[in-house]
């Protein structure tokens, strides 16, 4: 039989698993892939040179923008940056609600990569379960900010209001009855606090569920044990962080070990893998939804004892009170200064990451003592570990890489920025 | 606790990097090393192998064009006549293939995080006035720059010697210019359109002029 010699193949941009718009050149030989030569940047927008352009607050949408499943953890990189060129330190109150937002954030995060890492691999059930428990956790988002992807809610100095008393409940039209709207509206009839406790409560029999139908699942360890393994030492020399690290069996997150926030207040633990394979890091990042939801419990209840400002008092970064502003002068100057000009940092250069649900987001910040970003550098977690992806899958069949890409948890917002 | 972790790496710099030129800036948790360019390598893999600072993990590389730094839209200390029209006055320059850089025009940042340690410290080379401007590339030292080094090449045009497959990264195929740089125009130079009477996508330069509405203010902290 004649040699075909390498088959080389074109996977996306536009391809169901290809999370986004990525583009793969593959060489294969039949079936087994030789090369990889991922094509990013078809996402690119330039965030990093337009924020540049704008005064610091006006970034901090840009930041859900980039990664749109984690959109709070990356305002809050970016807002903790800001926060520590200026020298301010937000109310414990403030804290302590950040905190929770990221959990709930990294519980958003894993909820959409498991539903969609399963749907992948062809447990189409899963996703629907997944974004069922999403759908509450977004109602939290709207409640807070008003928007339930995109909240902008996080600012320097503290969080942008304070938790609301009540939450939006369901109305009765043509379409619902009464008496399932009241079904509907069981634990909308407290706080935003209950809300999340109800959620809590109910959360950790969901991810049993989850795990009933994965877990021991022939298939799906078929499709991910010893799939994509990586090492501890190739890991690190790589730059790996988050679960696609801890997958690998080593010890690191920054909630542990560079504690931001009140962290370092609260009771978790940090799930490692073995084996460094899909299966490892499916574990991990399922145990890591457990540990969240432990972390919201505390915050839920420290919020609960504890009123107070959620945002510093400081009219030259934080605007003033609206009906002071009525009708006194000074407020109604700083209200005019803030929201035309901003505020100015000062000279220095900061990186500040925070342990986001894919691994390490870090803001690098070189200021030179003006109202604007002199230049702003995200470090996205996803572009380290799509850079990997060759070695990952060399050797193995083109259905493998689906797992990969599944298991690499990539979003592209942040990773073409 | 944090501080005297921070004290002891600045000790063991000072101990191992005595026989280099270095201008270290340090405030407490953040230490950034500026460098000479031709001891880059050496630097990195000294940082790397010795057992005391082990710096394993290489977390970002970028770079960055002091071109406008500290240079402001608006001169704010005295009172403008002509006001806020001036802000749309933007410094732009028309980048010259042969020109020469100032000194400290491109820098390249480089995150290091010593996991073990459980340390970060930061490297700064600036590339000299050579152009196009050029580093030794660190891909030799740590595998994860390989792609961080094409972004910065991508976006700045800065050039790391010894870099296995130094192509754009995140721009479009067939991109001319390096959009990072601050004489890059913000909406860019060209934009695509679909001619409908050839019925193919082809390049114009842009229709749209960039308006900044807040222009950008430097203002020293006083004294108080």
């Amino acid at each position: 039989m004649a040699d075909s010699g390498n088959l080389t193949l074109n996977f996306g941009p536009q391809h169901p698993a290809a999370h986004g718009v990525l583009r793969l050149i593959m060489e294969m030989d039949g079936e087994v892939i030789h090369r990889i030569d991922p094509h990013v940047g078809l996402l690119h927008r330039g965030t990093e040179k337009l924020a540049e352009t704008k005064p610091y607050n006006h970034s901090i949408g840009y930041m859900d923008r980039l990664d749109y499943i984690s959109m709070m953890c990356s305002e809050h990189a970016y807002v903790l940056a800001i926060e520590k060129l200026l020298d301010v330190q937000p109310p414990i109150r403030a804290q302590y609600i950040r905190v929770m937002f990221d959990e709930i954030t990294r519980i958003l995060n894993h909820l959409l990569w498991l539903g969609c890492h399963g749907l992948d691999i062809g447990a189409m059930a899963l996703f629907l379960y997944c974004f069922r428990e999403r759908e509450d956790l977004m109602d939290c988002y709207e409640a807070v900010s008003g928007s339930r992807m995109h909240a902008t809610y996080y600012r320097p100095g503290g969080v942008y209001r304070d938790l609301p008393e009540e939450m939006p409940k369901y109305k009765a039209n043509q379409f619902i009855s009464k008496s399932k709207v009241k079904k509907l509206n069981y634990n909308r009839e407290g706080t935003l606090l209950d809300f999340i406790a109800d959620f809590t409560e109910r959360f950790p029999s969901k991810v049993d569920e989850y795990e009933a139908l994965l877990t021991d699942n022939r298939i799906w360890k078929q499709r991910t044990v010893n799939i994509g393994v990586v090492e501890p030492e190739r890991a690190i020399e790589l730059g790996f962080s988050g679960p696609m690290l801890r997958g690998s069996g080593v010890e690191w997150d920054l909630r542990r070990k560079e504690p931001y926030e009140v962290y370092d207040l609260l009771d978790f633990k940090i799930p490692i893998g073995l084996n460094g394979d899909c299966y490892d890091r499916y574990l991990v990042r399922v145990e890591e939804m457990r540990q969240s939801n432990l972390i919201i419990q505390q915050c839920v209840a420290w919020l609960n004892k504890n009123p107070g400002p959620v945002i510093i008092e400081d009219n030259r970064l934080t605007p003033p009170k609206r009906d002071l502003m009525k009708h006194d002068m000074e407020s109604l100057i700083y209200h005019f200064k803030l929201f035309s000009e901003g505020y100015s940092v000062p000279e220095g250069e900061i990186y500040f990451p925070v342990e986001s649900p894919k691994g390490e987001f870090g803001v690098y910040i070189v200021s030179d003592g003006a109202n604007k970003p002199y230049r702003l550098k995200v470090r996205a977690p996803s572009f380290a570990h799509l850079a990997a992806i060759n070695e990952m899958v060399k050797g193995h069949m083109l259905a493998d890489v689906v797992s990969v890409l599944g298991t690499l948890d990539l979003v592209f917002g942040e990773l073409d920025r | 606790m944090v501080n005297n972790k921070y004290e002891q790496l600045n000790d063991l710099i000072d101990q191992y990097l005595n026989s280099f030129e270095i201008v270290k800036t340090n405030d407490g948790t953040n230490i950034t090393l500026e460098l000479k360019k031709d001891d880059l390598i050496e630097i990195c893999s000294l940082l790397k192998n010795t057992d005391a600072l082990n710096f394993s993990m290489l977390i970002d590389v970028c770079g960055v064009d002091y071109l406008h730094y500290g240079i402001g839209d608006w001169e704010t200390t005295k009172a403008t006549a002509s006001g806020y029209s001036r802000a749309v006055q933007q410094n732009t320059i028309i980048p010259d293939p042969d020109e020469k850089y100032q000194e400290k025009r491109f820098a390249v940042i480089y995150h290091l995080l010593s996991i073990d340690k459980n340390w970060r410290i930061r490297l700064k080379t600036f590339t000299g006035s050579e152009n196009p401007p050029i580093v030794q590339s660190v891909t030799g030292i740590w595998n994860s720059a390989d792609w961080f080094e094409r972004e910065a090449f991508d976006l700045f045009g800065i050039y790391f010697d010894g870099h296995p497959d130094l192509r754009r990264i995140l721009t479009d195929y067939g991109f001319i210019g390096h959009p990072f740089r601050k004489d890059f125009p913000l909406a860019g130079n060209l934009e695509v359109f679909h001619d409908d009477l050839e019925q193919k996508v082809k390049y114009r330069p842009v229709s749209i002029t960039t308006r900044p509405t807040v222009p950008k203010v430097i203002r020293k902290k006083k004294n108080s």
